[in-house]
Order: C-alpha cells, then structure tokens, then sequence
C-alpha cells in the first residue's frame, strides 16, 4: 500500500497520484465507489421506464427510472456469466433481455425470466440472479448521485455547504431546474484529478486562456468581455475561492460583476445571433428583457463536487475517468424550461441563444486547458522530478479565512481548495470502505 | 438597417434557425440528384480546395470562399440535432468563424503549439438540387488525418455543403460536417474539419 502520509504533504503532492496503476486502481474503489458520485440528470430520464448508461468509476451502469417511478443504478452486467445486458446509450424500456442468452431483467433489476427454465434446478426467485445494484441511490434537485457505501452520510450532509451555489444555481432559472440538452464531449489524455485541481483554479486564467481573452476581445479597443476581470491583480478583485469540506470547492466570480439585470448579459463575449435576438427581446419585452438576457448568459461560478461533477457557467460537466491517463470531460450544455411562462414566451429565444453562449468555452478555452493537463501529463514522466507543488498562499498572512461553519475561503488564485481537498483525499485513501452491492428488489 | 455579419450578429435568428432545419433534412433524395458531369466536377474541384487550403493553413483565404452570412456547423447528434435546443460541437456564424480563425492564428492558442498538420481526403461527391434554383447541395465523404506532437488520429464522415452558384465558382452558405462520432468524447477537437 503506497504511503499517502508521505505522498500528500502540507505543501505539495507527489507525483504518484497521477502515474501509478495501484493508485488509480484504488482510487476506483475508495473513492468511486466510497462516496457519492455523481451518475445522470433526472432529466435525462424523465418518464417511468426511462433509462440512461452511467459509469460509477468503471463499473457499468444504467440508471433507470423504473416502472414504478423509483430511481435506481443497476450494473449493466448480466448475472449469467457477465455480459452487459444494455447497449443503447438512453432509451425506455420496462425489461432488458441479455442478447447473450436471453435472460430477462425488469427495469428494477429483477430477473423476469430465462430461457427453458427446465433445464435448471435452481430457484430462479432467489436474489442472487437478479442485477447488482448500487443500494444508495438518491437525486438533489434532479442531480442523481450513487454510492457502494452503508456508512456514507445522506447525500444532503455530503453536499453540506456547497447546496447554497448550487441551490443558486438551480433558482436563477423559471421553476428552479434545467434540463440538459447535449453535450460537448472531450477527453484527454491524463489522470481525473488534472481536470479536478484546475477546476477552481484561477491562477491559471490568464495564462492557459490567453487566445480566449483575446479573441473575446478582439473588436474592443479594450478588453471587457468574458474572463477580463483576470487580468491586472485577480487576488484583489471580489471574486473568492471557497472549500466547503467532503472534497467539494468553488470559486465565485458573481462578486465581479454589478448585481443588477443586464449586467451579465453585459459582459458575455460574442456568440452566433445575440444581436439579433437582443434587439428582438428588447422590442417585445422592455424592461423586462434584462433579466431574461441574463439567463441566456453564462453564470460566473465553479461549483466543483467531488470527485467528478462540475457545475460552471451553464454547464453540467462530468469527469470520468477512463484508465490512469485517460479522462473523459463531458460538457452537459443545459436548457431553461419555463412551465409557468415566468418568461413572457422568450424561452425559446433565451435558449437559442444559450446553446451558443454554451458552446463558446468548451470550442476556445477548455481545449487549451486540456492540451495543458496532457502536458503536465508529458511533464510528470521525469520519474527523479517527484513533487506537484500546491502551495500558492500558504503561509502567507492574511489570505484565508474560515468561518463558523469551517468554510474556508481565499482570494481566486488561492491554490487552497487544491490542498483542502487533498487532505480528504488523503483521508479517503487511508480508509478502509466496506462497498456493499443489493440485489434483493424493494 | 445594414449590420457588417464580421461585427454583429443579426442573421442568426429564428427563421434562419427554421429554414436551416428545414434545408437539412431529407435533401438526399435520388431524385433530387444532379447527374450533369460537369456540374460535379465543379463542385469537386471547389471541395479539394477548400481542403487544399485548410491543409496548408491558409485560413484566411479559407474563410473567403465562405458567405458574408455563412454557418459552419458541426453537429454533436447524429442527423444534426436542432440547434435550438441543444448545443453543437461547433455553430459558427460568420464572426465565430473568424473568431476560430483568429485563435488559430494567435500564437498562445496552446491547444494548436504546435499547429497540426492535416491530409484531406474528399470523396464520393454527390450533387443536388433543392428549391433554389442557383443552389446545391453537395454530399461528399471525407477522411482527415492529424498529426500533432507525435500522435496521428483521424476524423472521418460526411459533409453536406450548401452552395450558392458565383460568378463561374461556388460560395458556402451553409458547411455541416458530421463526424461518425460526433457523439463520443473527442481528444483536441480545435482543427477546422
Ligand atoms: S450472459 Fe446474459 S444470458 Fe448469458
Ligand atoms: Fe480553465
């Protein structure tokens, strides 16, 4: 067992981390596995019988909403002799028959069949033959989470303190929810945690987005769109870094921007027919078409819940990891639905511009910060080299605080959250989980 | 009023939205196919070099034989999806494009140091006709291969072109490419396909 004491220290983390097997292999268990992790969106599996595949680490998985409206992570691995018994990506069905040799599963995971029963002497109503599944299965506010683990805490004291952004999130949108609607689907080549140490990093900014900054700004005379709060000294901007405990940290950047409609929509960078339909929204809604410009804008928040889900501007991003140096980032775009019309009619309109504002990062920013995760990738290749250093505001007077709650916060190019958050990576690492498969059908 | 599409973006709008949708779907009939050699072997020419200059980098002369109000779409559904609802691996209007262009040509666009260098097959260059009479629409197959700091991958698919008949050459209204795994997660999707 490597010696996570001396692997993650105060100031620094070893290189280990992100290149070895044993760590990775482990890594699936203790904590893809140990806690809640995210699986799908309920509104990806909106109606009973509706079913969408997952990942909970590596194992297969198909999340269904089964016939009965429960919410449930089936593994997708027949319990004959292992085959996956779904191969369609999402669908609706109330059974899955195994193409191998046709045993037959409801979409609660109980056997409902096999062929020639006759041929067996078994009792085809014990448990045991019905699919595995993950016996903690729970959704906040249409985020569904998944965990092997009895002695978990409740999905709600896991989240903790990273409920109030994400319940911010949630509400700023007509009836508090959002439904997703495709995806910008990348990967590259390098271990999860790259992607999970950037992602409240704002030291990086400036540096990995640079093309981005300029070519938002390219027809200013100066720069005032996208990320441009960045430049000059983002320590003494308002905007923080926060760690909220269980892994999970945030960074906001709402502070930046003056609190009132239109002042987001302000300074969104250029995206395909905003003109256009500003002008059009303005025209039909008057005053009123501040707030509903807004929505169609990027959110300027990092709400990261460990280990894999990623709720930044208007996206859903998942981490998934593939092996030790492959990692698949899915950029979930989201849509408004808006049932009670708070709206006046422009939900169409707000989401047709929103696909594009949403597409914007995942084309000229994410990919400079993946070619820069591959190269650190590249970088820790130099085996004698053993140290990650995280230690950007450590020990340096004044910059953190921590409140009642041991909310912890720092100024945005703060690498504090990176070494909270490997404090109870080391934790988890250390411990011992029990990780409990059910397979009796409640 | 007149809006430059390079500074603002007007054209993109609801019924753009409707006619795009429209114009993209079910254009491959057999009867619609224009089997006039010469028409094809013009259009041919007019795809091998757009590739032509997408392979020696020469982006801004690219971007020329594109539309003052042009799309380069890249759908992230098989069938292309509506872009309404749901978003694309790329949709590019006229200033976006030259938005790409410009990151390509800046030097800290780290995705591209170094810059890829791309062979471009295009194939199977099939011509139809739709309403308008001085427009086609092209099908055409295409195999790309990148090589990027030691690593060689290839994108493959179709590419349905929509193509506004000028002075004796072609313009592009419209370019869809669709991968056959616009679906799936893409390592460095930051060439122009
Ligand atoms: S493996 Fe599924 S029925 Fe045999
Ligand atoms: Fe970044």
């Amino acid at each position: 067992m490597p010696d996570f004491n001396h692997l993650i220290q105060e100031d620094r983390v070893h290189r280990d981390l992100y290149t070895d097997e044993n760590i990775f292999k482990e890594e699936m268990r203790k904590i893809f596995g140990a806690v809640w992790v995210y699986l799908a969106h309920e509104s990806q599996i909106p109606e009973n019988d509706d079913y969408i595949m997952s990942k909970l680490g590596l194992r297969p998985i198909i999340v269904t909403r089964d016939s009965g409206g429960t919410l449930r992570a089936l593994y997708n691995r027949c319990t004959h002799r292992g085959a996956t018994v779904c191969r369609k990506e999402q669908g609706s069905t109330k059974a899955f028959a195994c193409p191998y040799h046709g045993w037959t599963f409801l979409n609660s995971g109980k056997l409902s069949g096999v062929p020639w029963p006759e041929g067996y002497a078994d009792d085809f109503s014990d448990a045991k033959f019905n699919l595995a599944q993950v016996p903690r299965v729970q959704s906040y506010r249409g985020f569904i989470f998944g965990t092997l683990n009895l002695d978990a805490p409740s999905l709600e004291d896991y989240l903790g303190p990273a409920r109030t952004p994400v319940d911010q999130w949630l509400d700023r949108h007509p009836g508090g929810k959002v439904a997703i609607s495709n995806a910008n689907r990348l990967k590259f080549s390098g271990n999860w945690k790259l992607a999970y140490d950037n992602s409240a990093d704002g030291y990086h900014v400036i540096f990995s987005h640079r093309s981005l900054l300029a070519m938002e700004n390219r027809l200013l005379t100066e720069d005032e769109k996208g990320m441009a709060f960045y430049k000059d000294k983002p320590d003494e901007a308002p905007m923080y870094v926060q760690y909220f405990g269980n892994g999970h940290h945030f960074k906001d950047k709402r502070p930046n921007i003056e609190n009132r409609p239109g002042a987001l929509w302000e300074i969104e960078g250029p995206h395909p027919g905003m003109e256009g339909y500003e002008e059009d929204l303005r025209a039909r809604l008057g005053d009123k078409a501040d707030r509903v410009l807004d929505i169609a804008s990027s959110e300027p928040v990092n709400i990261n819940i460990f280990p894999n889900l990623l709720i930044l501007g208007n996206h859903i991003q998942v981490l998934q990891p593939v092996s030790m140096t492959e990692t698949d980032t899915t950029w979930y775009g989201t849509a408004v639905i808006d049932e009670d019309n708070e709206l006046e009619g422009a939900v169409d309109d707000v989401n047709a511009i929103r696909m594009r504002t949403q597409e914007g990062f995942p084309n000229f920013g994410e990919v400079d910060d993946l070619m820069n995760f591959e190269q650190i990738q590249e970088g820790l290749a130099a085996e004698e080299d053993e140290w990650v250093y995280m230690h950007r505001g450590l020990g340096v007077e004044g910059r953190i605080t921590t409140d009642e709650n041991g909310v912890i916060t720092g100024p945005a190019t703060d690498e504090v959250f990176m070494r909270e958050y490997m404090k109870e990576y080391k934790r988890l690492m250390l411990s011992e989980p029990e990780l409990k498969i059910e397979r009796e059908v409640t | 009023m007149n809006h430059d599409p390079s500074k603002t973006s007007h054209y993109i709008g609801n019924q753009y939205y409707a006619d795009l949708v429209q114009n993209y779907s079910d254009w491959q009939g057999d009867d619609n196919e224009i089997s006039d050699p010469i028409l094809r072997e013009s259009c041919r020419r007019f795809l091998e070099k757009e590739a032509r200059l997408l392979e020696s980098d020469r982006h801004d002369d690219w971007l020329g034989l594109y539309a003052p109000e042009c799309l380069y779409w890249v759908p992230a559904s098989v069938g292309g999806g509506d872009p309404r609802k749901e978003v694309a691996v790329a949709f590019d209007d006229r200033r976006r494009l030259e938005d790409r262009v410009f990151r390509l040509q800046n030097e800290y666009a780290w995705s591209q140091q170094p810059i890829s260098r791309t062979v471009r097959l295009v194939s199977n260059v099939t011509v139809f006709a739709c309403d308008e009479p001085s427009i086609v629409m092209v099908r055409s197959n295409f195999l790309i291969t990148e090589f990027q700091a030691g690593d060689k991958r290839s994108y493959t698919g179709w590419s349905g072109h929509r193509l506004q008949d000028r002075d004796e050459s072609w313009q592009i209204l419209v370019k869809q490419v669709n991968l056959i795994d616009c679906d799936q997660n893409l390592r460095n999707p930051s060439i122009i396909l």
